[in-house]
C-alpha cells in the first residue's frame, strides 16, 4: 500500500502559479523530505496534503484513498508545526487528547495512547502543566506526541526543529528518526535545511519555485545531482562551481564538492589562501585562484596553513561534475 | 542609570498630573452631592463639614423611586449592547482575518466605513424604522442601535489583532478536527482577550453616557435610562443641584464596576502574553 501519491497537484493564488504539475509517491513506511530554499513551495504543498489548502489542480490520495475533498481531520493525518502550535488553555495530556476525543475515541483508548505516547517521550512528569510552563524541547515533544496518539496513516512535519536552538535540534532530529524508526510509520517533513533533509530522509525531493528538481535518496542526490541547483543545495560546505580556474569546454561549469580538493602542487588548478576556518575535526580553506574565483577546499584534520599562502590544489575528475550554462548536467566531467 | 531615573520621574509626574484633572470634575461632582444646596453655591471647592454636610440630594433621587428602574435600564442596555458588539464584532473580524473570498477588502472597507460616519446622522431613518417595526419605547431599539453604532471600531481593532494569531494554532485545530466555531470561542477568542477589552472600554462609556438615542427612541418612563431620567432634576428655571449630583455620582458606580471587570481581563491579558 502507498502511504500518499500526488498526482498533477499544481496551486495558484490569483495569477501566481506556486505550484506546477507534482507528482509523487511515497511508499509506507517511508520517510520523505521536501527540501527547498524558502518560497519554493514546499509548505504550501504540505498544507495540500493536509487538506489545509485546495490544490488547483490534481489529486491527493492517502492510503490508497482519494481525499482531494475530505476535510484535514478525516484524512489520517496528524501534523507537527513549526511553531508547536499547543492550545494555550489546555495541559499536555489536554493537548494530546483533544484530537481523539474529536474522533469520539472512548476513554480508555485516550487514557492508554496518551500514555503510550507520554512514557516514549518522556513527558510523564509533565501532564498536567499547561504549554506555558514548558520549555521550547518540550513543547515541541508535546507536539509530537499529539500527532503519535492519533495512530495516523501519515506524519505531516513542518519545519518542526527550526524554533529550537542548535543543540536541542540534533537531539530533536535523532528524536525523531528514532521515532520513524519504532512506530515505521510514513513520514513528510519540510524543511530548509539540507543536513536535517539528508540525515533524515529516506528519499529527498528538491524543489525550485514550485517544480520537483530531483528524487532521490540522500547519497543518489549527493553523488550524481541532476543540475547544479540540486549539486548546490545539498552538502556542507556547498560545491564549488568553477569556470575561468580549470579547464572546461565554452560556456560549461565545472562543480568540485570542497571535500574533494586537495592540496597538490601542479594540480589542476592554484590560487591564494584568503580565510581558514578551524573547527577542530576538520579545517576550511577560502581560495581565491589566480583567475579570481572564490572556492571552499574541506581538509580533514588540522593543518597549520596560514592566510595569504600560495596552495596549489587538485582532484580527481571522476569527482567532478560538468554543467551547462542553463544548469543542467552534462554526460562526462573534463579534467 | 541617574537619566533613567530622570525620566520614570517625569513620566510619573506627567502621569499625575493628567490624573489630577482627569478626576478633578469627578471629585467636585463627588464632594458637592454630600452638601446642602447653599453650601454648593457659597464654596464649591469646599469638602462637606458637619455645618455643610446633607445627604438631601441623595434622599431626593431614591424617594423618586424610577430611580432603580432607570439604572436597570441603562444597565441591560449597556451590557446587551456590549454582548452583541463584542460578539458580531469578533465574528465579523475573525471571517475578515481568517478567510480569502472575493470581496474581502471591500467588505473590511464597508464594514470600516462607519467608523467615520456618525450614526446620529441617521437619526430620522432610524426613528422611522423603529416606528415601522413597533420598536419605539422598548430597550431593544437601544441595544440595536449602539450595537451598530460599536461594530465598525469592533471590527476593525478585532480583526487586527485575530490576524496576529498564530496561522499554526488555528491549522492544528483543524487537524484535530474542531469545527470552525471552536476554533473561534476556544483558540481565538481566549488569545484576543485584551482586545476585546479594550473595544469594551472604548464602547462602554457613550452608551452608558447617551442622552440623543434615548431621547428619541424610548422616552418613556419604563424605559428611561439613567442619563434621561437625571433630566427631571434640571428644568428650565430651577434645577435642583443636590439631586443632580447626587444622581450622577451613583450613575459613575456601576460603570466603575463594569471597567473593573474588563480592565482585570485586559491586564490578565497582557500577563499571560508576557510570562510565556
Amino acid at each position: 500500500m502507498t502511504a500518499l501519491v500526488l498526482e498533477g497537484v499544481s496551486k495558484s493564488f490569483g495569477k501566481t502559479q506556486v505550484l506546477h504539475d507534482i507528482s509523487l509517491t511515497v511508499e509506507d513506511g517511508e520517510f520523505v523530505v521536501f527540501v527547498g530554499p524558502s518560497g519554493c513551495g514546499k509548505s504550501t504543498l504540505l498544507r495540500i496534503i493536509a487538506g489545509l489548502d485546495t490544490a488547483t489542480q490534481g489529486r491527493v490520495l492517502i492510503g490508497g484513498q482519494d481525499v482531494t475533498d475530505v476535510p484535514p481531520a478525516k484524512r489520517g493525518i496528524a501534523m507537527v508545526f513549526q511553531s508547536y502550535a499547543l492550545y494555550p488553555h489546555l495541559n499536555v495530556r489536554g493537548n494530546m487528547a483533544l484530537g481523539l476525543r474529536q474522533e469520539n475515541q472512548s476513554k480508555a483508548v485516550i487514557d492508554r495512547r496518551v500514555s503510550k505516547a507520554s512514557a516514549m517521550l518522556s513527558l510523564d512528569d509533565f501532564l498536567a502543566r499547561r504549554p506555558a510552563e514548558l520549555s521550547g524541547g518540550q513543547r515541541q515533544r508535546v507536539a509530537i506526541g499529539r500527532a503519535i496518539v492519533r495512530e495516523p496513516k501519515l506524519f505531516l512535519f513542518d519545519e518542526p526543529l527550526s524554533n529550537l536552538d542548535a543543540a536541542l535540534r540534533v537531539n530533536t532530529r535523532v528524536e525523531i528518526a528514532d521515532l520513524h524508526r519504532s512506530l515505521s510509520a510514513s513520514m513528510v517533513y519540510v524543511t530548509h535545511d539540507q543536513t536535517e533533509a539528508m540525515t533524515l530522509a529516506d528519499r529527498i525531493v528538491v524543489l525550485r519555485d514550485g517544480h520537483v528538481e530531483q528524487i532521490g535518496t540522500p547519497m543518489e542526490l549527493y553523488n550524481n545531482p541532476i543540475n547544479r541547483f540540486v549539486a548546490g543545495f545539498l552538502g556542507a560546505p556547498s560545491m564549488n562551481f568553477l569556470e575561468r580556474s580549470v579547464d572546461v569546454p565554452t560556456g560549461a561549469v565545472l562543480g568540485i564538492r570542497p571535500e574533494h580538493l586537495r592540496l597538490q602542487d601542479g594540480g589542476q588548478t592554484a590560487g591564494t589562501v584568503t580565510h581558514v576556518e578551524r573547527l577542530g575535526g576538520d579545517t576550511n580553506l577560502l581560495v581565491t585562484t589566480g583567475a579570481g574565483e572564490r572556492l571552499v577546499v574541506r581538509l580533514f584534520g588540522q593543518h597549520a596553513i596560514e592566510v595569504g599562502t600560495e596552495v596549489g590544489l587538485g582532484f580527481d575528475p571522476a569527482d567532478a561534475f560538468l554543467f551547462g550554462a542553463d544548469g543542467a548536467r552534462l554526460p562526462a566531467a573534463a579534467g | 542609570m541617574r537619566a533613567a531615573r530622570g525620566q520614570t520621574i517625569a513620566a510619573h509626574g506627567a502621569l499625575l498630573l493628567y490624573t489630577v484633572i482627569a478626576l478633578f470634575p469627578v471629585f467636585v461632582i463627588l464632594i458637592n452631592s454630600f452638601k446642602t444646596r447653599k453650601a454648593i453655591f457659597r464654596e464649591p471647592l469646599a469638602l462637606p463639614d458637619p455645618e455643610s454636610f446633607s445627604l438631601i440630594g441623595y434622599q431626593t433621587v431614591l424617594k423618586q423611586g424610577d430611580f432603580f428602574l432607570y439604572f436597570q435600564n441603562s444597565m441591560i442596555v449597556t451590557v446587551a449592547s456590549l454582548f452583541f458588539i463584542l460578539l458580531f464584532g469578533a465574528m465579523a473580524a475573525f471571517a475578515l482575518a481568517e478567510y480569502r473570498f472575493r470581496g474581502n477588502m471591500l467588505m473590511g472597507l464597508y464594514l470600516a466605513l462607519g467608523i467615520m460616519i456618525p450614526i446620529r446622522i441617521g437619526t430620522v431613518a432610524i426613528l422611522e424604522m423603529m416606528v415601522a417595526t413597533g420598536l419605539v419605547n422598548t430597550l431593544w431599539a437601544l441595544v440595536l442601535v449602539y450595537t451598530a453604532q460599536g461594530l465598525p471600531l469592533a471590527v476593525f481593532i478585532l480583526s487586527e489583532f485575530m490576524r496576529q494569531v498564530s496561522d499554526d494554532l488555528k491549522n492544528a485545530g483543524r487537524v484535530d478536527g474542531l469545527s470552525e466555531y471552536r476554533i473561534f470561542f476556544r483558540l481565538v477568542l481566549p488569545l484576543v482577550r485584551p482586545a476585546m477589552a479594550t473595544v469594551a472600554v472604548f464602547n462602554m462609556i457613550p452608551i452608558w453616557n447617551d442622552l440623543w438615542f434615548p431621547l428619541i427612541l424610548a422616552p418613556a418612563e419604563e424605559v428611561k435610562t439613567l442619563t434621561l431620567g437625571s433630566q427631571v432634576f434640571i428644568g428650565q428655571f430651577v434645577t435642583d443641584w443636590n439631586a443632580v449630583l447626587s444622581a450622577l455620582s451613583l450613575a459613575i458606580l456601576p460603570v466603575m464596576a463594569l471597567y473593573m471587570v474588563f480592565s482585570r481581563q485586559l491586564i490578565r491579558g497582557i500577563t499571560s502574553g508576557a510570562v510565556k
